[in-house]
């Protein structure tokens, strides 16, 4: 029976508004794809996995778009005075909900601040928040993940139980319970919680993975060497792990940019004087019908760049899938 | 009578000017509309169990004003408090009353309104053990200690102060001299209860019973409850249309967009969101009049850095870099008033509103603010975090306005954030932990009428609603002087100089005056708001 | 197969009391309640005694578990504060909030299939390509963006559709907030549907079908969607416990008196009483909801065989 169809193994989540599923999901067909670095392409020099979706990549156009964007977006938001000259906290009330002018091409939000200006400021919150909740997810899914995987027995059994409680509740449901109580205005309480609640995901892709690995011949041997459990680990197992975790995560990351808007719009997210486009969406809904400018184009730049993320994550899981080449 | 062209409107000002014999018996509506009409009207689910005593927010309250009828009612127009089931309250020492109740009333499921109705009503909401939140409004009846110690267990079940001396007549003994009191009694705590609350509590609490010119028909929990007009109300207040059916909203821009869409009558407080374009939406079916209420920012008193000498020079400074008329015209449209008192206009100079007592502390002046905040030593850690609960209206828009306006000010744009606290909960047990840290929302809406109700809950001594436990000898005096005060002019006049001492310590920055907001679809007619801005339900015509 | 399901059974008491016991502390991290209910004045001392006496909050936090599982199990789910009963509360919301779901993986299982279907069969065609991109952007929005918009643009400036439901909430009402909630969900079954028959289709047993010269038509239903359809179901069926207890935000816009407009009024009265009950049943939901999907395997996949 293959791995996927045990009952631990079942896809079955109750969150991050699905996104991760379709992603544990896709990812598991990775799980059992065999070969391994040891692999000898046509032209005799050896050949992995990675150089060959690498040089997928360079061809595939979705992926140089998307990669083409992010870079655009980490650009700006390491450095936002490079195209917004302004200060986003300056506002003028005088000024509120004005329209599109010269100088000042989005116009103005309900407080009379610049609209480009805090959109551009906004970038670099939405691209913390993702990268830094999706490292969490990764690392300590992988961890826990690959551990359980390997040791297997009580220690397996015990985590299983617990991704299942996690898995049983609600992540909106949870974030305005847990994050209601939160009064720092920082970003690292919304983080927090992404990763409380996204690590049993990657748990599970990474638990799969190592099952699978763990039965290759290349490790029996290994063993039967006298290879101790973490050279086998880390030299022979995590690089064949690692590909289903990181298809995983650039899709997580897009849904994680999105999940903390939804919770500003649910009023627990990030709090001012944090630039988000979350908070700035999420304060400009209830004026839609008035002045939609304020609303469309946070909503869009956040629309453009989660797009971009799970476009990358389609392209790198194409890439790194043989059985669909 | 007014006048002719006001026909229509005639009708519903006789039912509150109580003396006019049009209406009646049961012919009613006789101003046009269809009386057997049922408008829909926006609400929230209340959040305490809907006993009066129990009470203590508006949607609550709208549905008590509908089902129940109290000794006095204040008037929805003037806020008077005018005799409604009271016959006469008789005093002579301003501390022992005797209270006439008239006869001919009734509950809706038959029974008698008697005096004994009033008396059981008050001591169930006095008594310890049956919870009610607003217990402390019988505070000043003898025996209060005893039914609702402050620790230990209760000794008594019954006001010692209360007795029934006849069929309709009680009298009540306070235990201090409280002249204004038969003026507090308009307030749902003192409505009257049925033998059948009492009886069958679980019952009465699944589809409440009073004796208000409306009877609950149908409630299902946190979503709708549907009052039908009850023909046999002997009042002379009787509904001018069918019923209402109120349904819930958890977000009242919801509740706007039904309305433009028809799905919905009456939205009885238009979103600021929405305020920019209500002219255009509903041209002059839109209604924005005073209401008791007043916004202000209070300050922690036991944080050491808000309570030396100086900062009450910070508090004047921060004041004075709050522009609130461009807060209140352009966030709100002109909903709110700048605030230049502590207390509400809809007091009246009569009863002890002043116009401008704040003077120039409360205007505009970003360069004499700069200047007061540096002499009273800066702000405190250098920025100012003003707290508010995030979860209902709209806060969030005008903390941020206030911290705008400060920070272009005083010309450093961290001068003060926002501090959004996810409930309304987590809000109130900060407060009452003494968490705050800095200035944070205080909204008042008053419970009646008077500038006592102003004052005193909110500045006096470790009074219920002075959260920034502020406390000044000075004007603790001017209040217990005003209370025992028989002449109520005097005693308007002692709270003002109590109001004062508040201004010279700016115990609070006064923001501005809440108004009342409604807008309704043009099945309606005679759509009005008391000063408590609830809709006067039982006067609005529909059709 | 019985003694698979005692199993599955069995391990559902241990994730069931973790997951109750996780959301009971999280709501007691919430802290004091009763500080809420006295409007904008403190409670005075003795009444918020009482209260806290009589909801058990002055217990320790593992005492207040143990009672209330125990009331739990005779059926008792306590009171909101607004003396209202849970089970009641639970009796209006939750035959809402299933019609809500029922519209929605309607729409996942009709709209999201088909696509998945048409495009599976017609990769790198234009139709794939432009299906897959709109996929995409869908996933992209936030569901409270699209949800809004459409209100807007349906409800109030179109007219086509009420931009409310009514407290009854008839299938007819839900069809638009069905949509909006299913959105995210139905865009992943089209791509996950699409990526199973394109995988499957080049497959020995299809190809073999193809080679025995049965009808296109009979290979593409009888081998290539059944076959295909295994993952699909995996994911709606665990998707069922998720648009319940998701629809917090689709219930918030439509003004939809269900399950999440219940727990969202919940957590911002601190209610531990109906957090706990909502959150309680969601999770046996979930939890029968994957048990059925297990099974399934078994009736569509005929390899599988659990002992």
């Amino acid at each position: 029976m293959p791995e996927q169809y045990d009952s631990e193994g079942a896809v079955s989540s109750a969150g991050m508004g699905g996104a991760m599923d379709l992603a544990v999901t896709e990812a598991q067909t990775l799980e059992r794809t065999p070969g391994g670095p040891e692999g000898t392409g046509p032209a005799g020099k050896p050949r992995s996995l990675w150089s060959d979706a690498w040089r997928d990549l360079r061809r595939n156009p979705v992926f140089i778009v998307s990669a083409l964007v992010i870079l655009f977006l980490v650009v700006i938001s390491l450095w936002p005075s490079l195209i917004a000259s302004g200060n986003p906290l300056k506002c003028d009330l005088a000024k509120a909900q004005e329209g599109s002018q010269p100088g000042h091409p989005f116009g103005y939000d309900g407080q009379g601040c610049d609209v480009y200006t805090r959109t551009v400021y906004g970038t670099r919150i939405s691209i913390s928040v993702g990268v830094l909740a999706t490292l969490g997810v990764a690392l300590l899914g992988s961890a826990l993940g690959g551990l359980a995987g390997y040791f297997g027995g009580g220690w397996d059994s015990l985590m299983s139980r617990i991704t299942d409680i996690f898995f049983a509740i609600p992540v909106v449901l949870g974030g305005l319970v847990l994050l209601s109580v939160v009064t720092s205005n920082t970003i690292w309480p919304v983080i927090g919680f992404i990763v409380l609640l996204g690590w049993t995901q990657v748990y599970r892709i990474a638990r799969g993975s190592v099952i699978t690995a763990k039965q290759n011949d290349y490790v029996h041997a290994a063993r039967a060497l006298g290879a101790s459990d973490s050279r086998i680990l880390l030299r022979h197992i995590t690089p064949n792990a690692v590909a289903p975790v990181i298809v995983v995560s650039t899709i997580a990351l897009g849904t994680y940019i999105a999940l903390e808007a939804t919770l500003s719009y649910l009023g627990v997210g990030l709090k001012p004087p944090t630039v988000s486009w979350g908070i700035d969406i999420s304060a400009a809904s209830p004026y839609i019908r008035n002045a939609p400018h304020m609303l469309l184009w946070p909503a869009g730049a956040l629309a453009v760049t989660v797009l971009a993320f799970i476009m990358l994550g389609d392209a790198v899981r194409d890439a790194l899938d043989p059985k669909l080449r | 009578m007014r006048g002719a062209t006001h026909a229509k409107w005639a009708a519903g000002a006789a039912a509150v000017a109580l003396a006019v014999t049009a209406c009646g018996g049961g012919s009613s509506g006789s101003g046009g509309g269809d009386s057997s009409a049922v408008l829909s009207s926006s609400w929230g689910d209340p959040q305490n169990p809907l006993e009066p005593a129990n009470t203590n927010e508006v949607q609550g309250g709208k549905v008590l004003d509908m089902i129940f009828r109290g000794l006095k009612r204040y008037d929805p127009k003037t806020g008077a408090a005018k005799d409604m089931l009271a016959e006469k309250i008789d005093t002579t020492d301003s501390q022992n009353f005797t209270v006439t109740v008239k006869s001919g009333w009734k509950f809706s499921n038959g029974e008698a309104v008697t005096a004994k109705s009033f008396v059981d009503a008050w001591n169930y909401g006095a008594s310890l053990k049956n919870n009610q939140k607003n217990a402390y409004f019988f505070g000043y009846i003898e025996g209060y200690d005893k039914v609702h110690p402050e620790t230990g267990k209760q000794t008594a079940d019954t006001l010692s102060g209360l007795k029934v001396t006849g069929g309709q007549t009680f009298t009540v003994k306070l235990t201090q001299k409280f002249s204004t009191f038969p003026d507090t009694l308009g307030y749902a705590a003192f409505d009257p209860l049925p033998a059948a609350f009492f009886s069958d509590h679980a019952a009465w609490i699944k589809k409440p019973v009073g004796n208000g010119p409306y009877t609950v028909q149908s409630y299902t929990k946190g979503s709708k409850m549907s009052l039908r007009k009850w023909d046999g109300y002997p009042g002379t207040d009787k509904a001018q249309n069918g019923g209402v059916d109120l349904k819930v909203y958890t977000d009242n821009n919801t509740a706007y967009t039904d309305l433009m869409a028809g799905n919905l009558d009456l939205v009885d407080d238009v979103p600021a969101a929405q305020l920019k374009n209500v002219k255009n939406d509903l041209g002059d079916r839109y209604l924005n009049t005073p209401a008791g209420i007043i916004q202000t920012l209070a300050f922690p008193f036991y944080d050491p850095a808000w309570n030396k000498s100086g900062s009450e020079k910070v508090r004047k400074g921060l004041s004075m870099a709050i522009n609130r008329k461009q807060i209140t015209d352009t966030i709100f449209q002109k909903t709110r008033t700048p605030a230049t008192d502590w207390t509400s206009p809809v007091l009246g100079t009569k009863g002890g509103f002043q116009d401008g007592l704040c003077g120039s502390s409360c205007e505009y002046n970003p360069s004499e603010a700069k200047k007061l905040v540096q002499e009273g030593g800066g702000l405190p850690g250098g920025q100012v975090k003003i707290s508010y609960n995030a979860d209902t209206g709209s806060h969030k828009e005008w903390v941020d306005a206030v911290c705008n306006s400060i920070n272009n000010a005083l010309g450093n744009d961290k001068a003060c954030v926002g501090n959004p606290v996810g409930t309304f909960a987590d809000f109130r047990s900060q407060i009452t932990q003494k968490k705050m840290s800095g200035p944070f929302r205080a909204g008042w809406q008053m419970d009646y009428p008077l500038i006592q109700n102003f004052l005193q809950p909110l500045y006096y001594t470790n009074a219920s609603s002075n959260d920034g436990h502020w406390s000044d000898k000075d004007f603790d005096k001017f209040v217990d002087q005003a209370n025992a005060e028989t002449d109520t002019a005097k005693a308007i006049s002692l709270f003002q100089s109590a109001e004062k001492v508040v201004r010279d310590n700016m115990a609070a920055i006064p923001l501005w005056y809440q108004n009342g907001s409604a807008g309704w679809s043009d099945r309606l007619s005679n759509v009005a708001l008391n000063p408590f801005s609830v809709p006067v339900y039982n006067e609005i015509k529909v059709g | 197969m019985g003694r698979y399901v005692v199993r599955r059974l069995l391990q559902m008491i241990p994730v069931f009391i973790g997951a109750t016991l996780l959301i009971f502390l999280m709501v007691n991290v919430m802290g004091d309640p009763i500080a809420g209910l006295c409007g904008e004045r403190q409670c005075d001392p003795a009444t918020a005694a009482q209260l806290k006496k009589e909801f058990g909050l002055d217990k320790p936090v593992w005492q207040q578990y143990l009672t209330y599982m125990g009331n739990v199990f005779t059926g008792d789910f306590g009171t909101a504060f607004n003396g209202q009963k849970v089970t009641e509360l639970m009796s209006t919301a939750f035959p809402v909030t299933i019609r809500l779901t029922i519209v929605a993986i309607l729409f996942e299982i009709v709209i999201g299939i088909t696509l998945g279907v048409v495009t599976g069969l017609r990769r790198g065609r234009p139709v794939d390509t432009s299906v897959l991109l709109f996929t995409l952007v869908v996933i992209s929005v936030p569901t409270f963006v699209t949800g809004l918009l459409l209100q807007l643009l349906l409800g109030v400036e179109w007219g086509w559709i009420k931009p409310s439901v009514s407290t009854d909430a008839t299938f007819g009402e839900l069809i638009v907030p069905g949509l909006v909630l299913a959105s995210v969900s139905l865009a992943y079954v089209t791509r996950l549907t699409r990526t199973s028959i394109a995988e499957n289709r080049r497959s020995d047993y299809v190809r073999t079908a193809i080679a025995k010269g049965l009808p296109r038509q009979r290979v593409i239903v009888r081998h290539l969607l059944r076959n295909s359809l295994i993952s699909v179901v995996t994911f709606i069926g665990t998707d069922i416990g998720a648009l319940m207890g998701g629809a917090i935000v689709t219930e918030r816009i439509f003004n939809i008196h269900g399950v999440g407009y219940q727990l969202y009024q919940g957590i911002l009265r601190q209610n531990t009483q109906t957090v706990v009950g909502f959150v309680t049943v969601l999770v046996l939901v979930f939890l029968v909801a994957n048990l059925l999907v297990d099974l399934l395997y078994a009736v569509l996949d005929p390899r599988i065989r659990y002992a």
